[in-house]
């Protein structure tokens, strides 16, 4: 995927508008990582609280946090806003904002992309074209960053029991939760697979981003071959940057752990002490149970994601036929031109123009590998991953219909004993606060996805577009430049 | 130059329509065929008479014959070639039928070829039957078989026979041999890969062709990104059909390929006939040479090799000296003969060798101008190919960017 094709939109007015309303909700739950943020990062944590912890955040008026995020200078909104915007819930011994700010200078600027420009003060410009190359993903709120993820570097690991890959995954950030500037840790698939069903479980009303596949489908595929291997590497790495960008997911602690703990395993086994805990806040009563009335807008969402699942299927198949169909038509064009050659060594005069035209094919041939190339590498990832998102989509809105159910069952019981107790009992009102809630972060998801998705693809198709138009200009080229050739010759004659 | 170019300058020559056509055959079995329309035309308008137009049907068949006179009465001519009779090295969407249109038409600009490159050439269009063939519908075959060219139709069996007996093969011709087997394998191969590559090539473009449905069904769930997809579609449907115009201009090359395959049979036609008379020429040196051995012998009376008319000679005495002189008599007037003959041969094989040589000169720069047109004007079909590509994309890119 090209960098810094797409220019980031400094002060983009579409996308901030339209996940104004349902942010109130996420800012709320992203919250409480920095406040209960204990210094020690590496030290298990409770289970963190969901959102139903707050009463009613969509009741709230607008928190004077949004607002606030808008005013911090660049480079440091989301930081400032986590730090500051708190209610001075601050560890004690955290700098405050400024001070970080001032200390994050002092040292940090040539290693921190971002931060290497004072808040808004001195080049605003450079900085923010520093952040168009950096920029991968989307930003949506128009926020800058302050978290940069990568994963690199693949490395095979032998050992009796098993063989396995490691990726690099170097973390860079300003944000307070991060003791160090800079981290790089080794992770393994299977600790990916870990992070993301610990999201999973901590932020049930998340849209968590797909992993790639454990397996890839079809046949027996080499792991440990170089183009798996990288194919993999991108989509882990894109995972990672789905999450960083996420205002909620990238505060979660356990991706924070997952970025900075030299010893992720001494970590899992102790959470796993608390997993019957977490299992219970998430278990939910359901099967088959009906619900009353699913929100129409919930409905349309489902029905779209089959739809659009069912598509992207299609688009699937059929570039891989594609790349199929190319691969066999460069199987033949490599017998082809070299036919011109054999026939060249026969003649005397058209020898030069039969061996131009041998050369041209050659040329084409390899334009074409490489279109094939860039389709296998770059689109095809692309696909796949969004196909796997509409699942990760799909579980998200089942949980929440359990939770809907849930309230609804309780709402039932309480409306029998009604004459009773004229009060709504309070574990009923916290079951309404958690639909509601479940409800603001799906849609706010779903429009940050929706967003994502449409960049993504715009970006994805115009690729495809690029490719497409960038191997016939190459063959253009071959082709006219063997016209002079021809033409001359005979004119010579 | 000029001159030699006389007759196409004095009639424009056209094979203008095809038709199909049901009729009774020599065993009377009904039989349909395609007739061509031929059409010729007296393009000097300063004579007296108005312009001429004559026209006449021609059936495949007699193509083939007037060439097959042509071939056996200018043995030293590089006969140019009719276009296939059944269509070869076509890609698979491409139909091989006799009676397909487009195979018909593509026989049609082929004759027509086949009617110019007589008329264009130095000597062939001179030649009367020609000419009638042209201009003289009815009776035209009949005329053909009274000048009895058959007859003078060398028999495959002993053009193979000479094949393998000539001693002194002239290395020139055994050059040009080798070079049309050559020409012929190379050419069959890339006419042979280029239907693959045809092949391949049409189903990628097609393939593209679903793109246009799946972007069309799945603009209708999606809101802001519909229109652009939509579009898009609408390019990829564009992009899918542009490859039959593709794939047809293409065809247009191999049958100029085609010509050149079919040139190295006329190619090898010409080193066969040289072989044959090289082989006659050295069965009549023999023949000479023997009889002289045999003149010698008697005159001188020794046997240098062993012969029946040796043994005869020892178990029966010698012959009378008058048998012994009319036989030196008789041989030494069929020596006369033999030598005459053989110095007409000689002659004869110079002859040939020179006006086939001269052919072959011409031929060859004639196929060097047109090969190097036919590979030009393959890369301007590649060329306008490439932009067709480039220009579909550019409009789905827009569409795409507008998503």
């Amino acid at each position: 995927m090209p960098l810094g094709l797409r220019a980031a939109p400094p002060s983009a007015g579409l996308p901030k508008a339209s996940s104004d309303s349902c942010s109130t909700g996420q800012r709320a739950g992203r919250a409480f990582p920095a406040a209960r943020r204990p210094g020690e990062g590496l030290q298990p944590l409770a289970p963190p609280p969901s959102c139903s912890h707050l009463s009613r955040p969509l009741t709230l008026p607008h928190s004077p946090s949004p607002s606030r995020a808008a005013r911090v200078p660049r480079g440091w909104s989301r930081e400032g806003w986590a730090g500051g915007g708190a209610g001075g819930e601050q560890r004690p011994g955290t700098p405050s904002p400024d001070l970080l700010v001032a200390r994050s200078f002092g040292d940090k600027d040539l290693i921190l992309p971002n931060g290497g420009t004072p808040a808004g003060a001195s080049s605003p410009a450079s900085s923010s074209s520093l952040l168009n190359r950096l920029q991968l993903d989307d930003d949506i709120d128009g926020e800058t960053r302050d978290l940069f993820v990568t994963v690199d570097d693949p490395k095979k690991h032998v050992c009796t029991m098993e063989t396995y890959i490691t990726y690099r995954i170097t973390t860079k950030s300003t944000r307070a939760e991060f003791d160090l500037p800079e981290y790089s840790v080794r992770r393994r698939y299977q600790d990916f697979d870990w992070l993301r069903s610990k999201l999973e479980e901590s932020q049930p009303t998340h849209l968590i981003p797909p992993l790639p596949e454990k397996f890839v489908v079809k046949g027996v595929v080499d792991r440990f071959s170089e183009e798996f291997v990288e194919t993999r590497r991108k989509a882990l790495d894109k995972f990672l940057k789905r999450i960083t960008d996420h205002p909620v997911l990238s505060f979660n602690e356990h991706f924070n752990v997952f970025l900075t703990a030299k010893d992720l395993n001494a970590y899992r086994k102790q959470g796993m002490a608390l997993l019957t805990r977490v299992g219970e806040s998430v278990k939910h009563v359901t099967g088959g149970y009906k619900l009353r009335s699913r929100p129409l807008e919930f409905a349309a969402i489902g029905e779209y994601l089959d739809t659009f699942a069912l598509k992207l299927g299609t688009i699937d198949r059929i570039a891989q036929r594609i790349i199929k169909e190319e691969i066999d038509y460069l199987v033949e064009l490599r017998e082809y031109g070299p036919v011109y050659s054999t026939w060249s060594a026969l003649e005397g005069e058209l020898a030069e123009p039969l061996e131009g035209v041998s050369a041209c094919i050659g040329n084409c041939s390899a334009a074409l590998e490489e279109l094939t190339d860039d389709m296998t590498e770059d689109f095809l990832p692309v696909l796949r991953e969004y196909i796997l998102y509409s699942d990760s989509m799909k579980s998200v809105l089942k949980k929440r219909d359990q939770v809907q159910a849930e309230y609804e069952a309780k709402l039932e019981a309480v409306a029998l004993r009604k004459e009773d107790r004229p009060k709504v009992p309070a574990d009923v009102e916290k079951c309404q606060d958690r639909v509601e809630c479940f409800n603001a972060d799906l849609k706010a998801d779903m429009e940050r996805w929706q967003n994502n998705k449409r960049q993504d693809f715009r970006q994805l198709l115009m690729g495809l577009a690029d490719k497409n138009i960038q191997y016939y200009e190459k063959c253009l080229m071959a082709w006219e430049s063997i016209i002079p050739l021809l033409q001359e010759k005979q004119e010579g004659k | 130059m000029t001159e030699n170019n006389f007759f196409l300058k004095k009639i424009e020559i056209s094979v203008s329509e095809a038709e199909k056509r049901t009729g009774r055959n020599a065993v009377n079995m009904q039989e349909t065929y395609t007739a061509y329309l031929v059409e010729t035309r007296s393009a000097e308008r300063a004579d007296s008479q108005s312009v001429l137009t004559d026209s006449l049907w021609r059936r495949y068949s007699e193509f083939e014959l007037l060439r097959n006179y042509l071939l056996v009465c200018y043995p030293h001519i590089v006969v140019p070639p009719l276009p296939e009779k059944r269509a070869e090295f076509v890609w698979h969407k491409l139909s091989a039928d006799n009676m397909d249109p487009d195979f018909v038409e593509r026989r049609r600009i082929g004759l027509e070829n086949f009617l110019l490159r007589v008329a264009s050439h130095p000597v062939l269009c001179r030649d009367k039957i020609f000419y009638l063939f042209l201009t003289q519908e009815g009776n035209w075959k009949e005329t053909v078989n009274e000048t009895g060219f058959q007859l003078k139709a060398d028999s495959r069996l002993k053009a193979l026979n000479a094949t393998f007996r000539v001693k002194n093969p002239d290395k020139r011709f055994t050059e040009l041999k080798h070079y049309s087997d050559e020409l012929q394998s190379v050419i069959s191969h890339l006419l042979r890969v280029r239907a693959r590559v045809a092949d391949r090539l049409y189903g990628v473009y097609k393939v593209h062709g679903n793109y246009g449905r799946v972007f069309s069904e799945w603009s209708a769930i999606e809101k802001e990104m519909g229109d652009g997809l939509q579009s898009a579609g609408h390019h990829m449907d564009v992009y899918a059909s542009s490859i039959d115009d593709i794939l047809e201009d293409e065809e247009h090359y191999a049958d100029q390929l085609k010509e050149y395959l079919f040139y190295a049979e006329a190619l090898r036609a010409v080193c066969r006939k040289h072989e044959l008379m090289q082989y006659d020429l050295e069965t009549a040196a023999q023949d000479l040479a023997s009889k002289k051995q045999q003149c010698e012998e008697l005159a001188t009376g020794t046997v240098r090799t062993f012969s029946l008319k040796g043994m005869t000679t020892k178990l029966f005495g010698q012959e009378a000296p008058e048998q012994r002189e009319a036989r030196i008599k008789v041989l030494e007037e069929q020596i006369g003969e033999g030598e005459q003959q053989l110095k007409s041969k000689n002659l004869e094989g110079r002859e040939f060798v020179k006006n086939a040589w001269a052919d072959i000169e011409r031929f060859k720069e004639q196929k060097n101008r047109d090969l190097k047109e036919a590979l030009i004007s393959y890369a301007v079909m590649q060329i306008s190919m490439c932009r067709k590509g480039i220009q579909v994309w550019t409009n789905a890119k827009e569409c795409f960017s507008k998503m």
